[in-house]
């Protein structure tokens, strides 16, 4: 296993929820993944960033891992749950709380 | 390179010939696009399954000169 493919699996299996992104999650470089860091930021979870620009070969060794073509990428308890619409849509329709809760994730959300 | 939308909704509908395929540009550069897909082949699939299907229609045009293709994928009512 090459170097970018034994980080991936470390980042993915040693931390609960990891997303893999261009920039980092204070200065995110990309709409897309602006958009998954808001919407983790948002419920409060501690989550890993990966900036995938600071490295080539995982930037494109994390598309072969999870066969999927495009950054951002979200991962919950080393499974892959998509990028940045589906994360969009599972915060929408409030799916995300329930796969948060059934994985036991930590999250909160602030009173208006 | 940008693609034109109806290139997309084409390549879409040759891998998922059912699909009902709505693409809007959303920056009116030729770049950033929203697809709406509707097929009878994302039945009992994930999402993550399902836009992957759309994103093997695209033949690795996703992520490539097709930087930003928004996915709304459901099934038939």
């Amino acid at each position: 296993m090459s170097e970018a493919q034994n980080f991936i699996e470390n980042a993915v299996k040693t931390n609960d929820v990891v997303l893999f992104m261009k920039g980092t999650k204070d200065f995110p470089q990309c709409g897309f993944s602006g958009l998954a860091t808001q919407i983790l930021n948002y419920l409060n979870i501690d989550y890993t960033d990966v900036n995938v620009l600071e490295n080539e070969e995982v930037r494109e060794g994390i598309k072969a891992y999870s066969d999927w073509p495009t950054i951002p990428q979200v991962y919950i308890k080393g499974e892959f749950i998509g990028g940045a619409d589906i994360l969009r849509d599972m915060f929408e329709t409030g799916e995300i709380r329930s796969v948060l809760d059934a994985k036991g994730i930590a999250y909160s959300v602030a009173e208006q | 390179m940008a693609m034109e939308a109806k290139e997309i909704e084409d390549m879409i509908i040759k891998a998922l010939p059912d699909a009902q395929v709505t693409i809007t540009d959303m920056a009116g550069d030729g770049d950033h696009y929203m697809a709406r897909v509707v097929s009878k082949e994302f039945i009992g699939k994930s999402r993550v399954s399902q836009h992957q299907l759309v994103y093997k229609a695209l033949k690795g045009k996703m992520g490539g000169v097709l930087h930003a293709l928004s996915l709304q994928t459901e099934t038939p009512k």
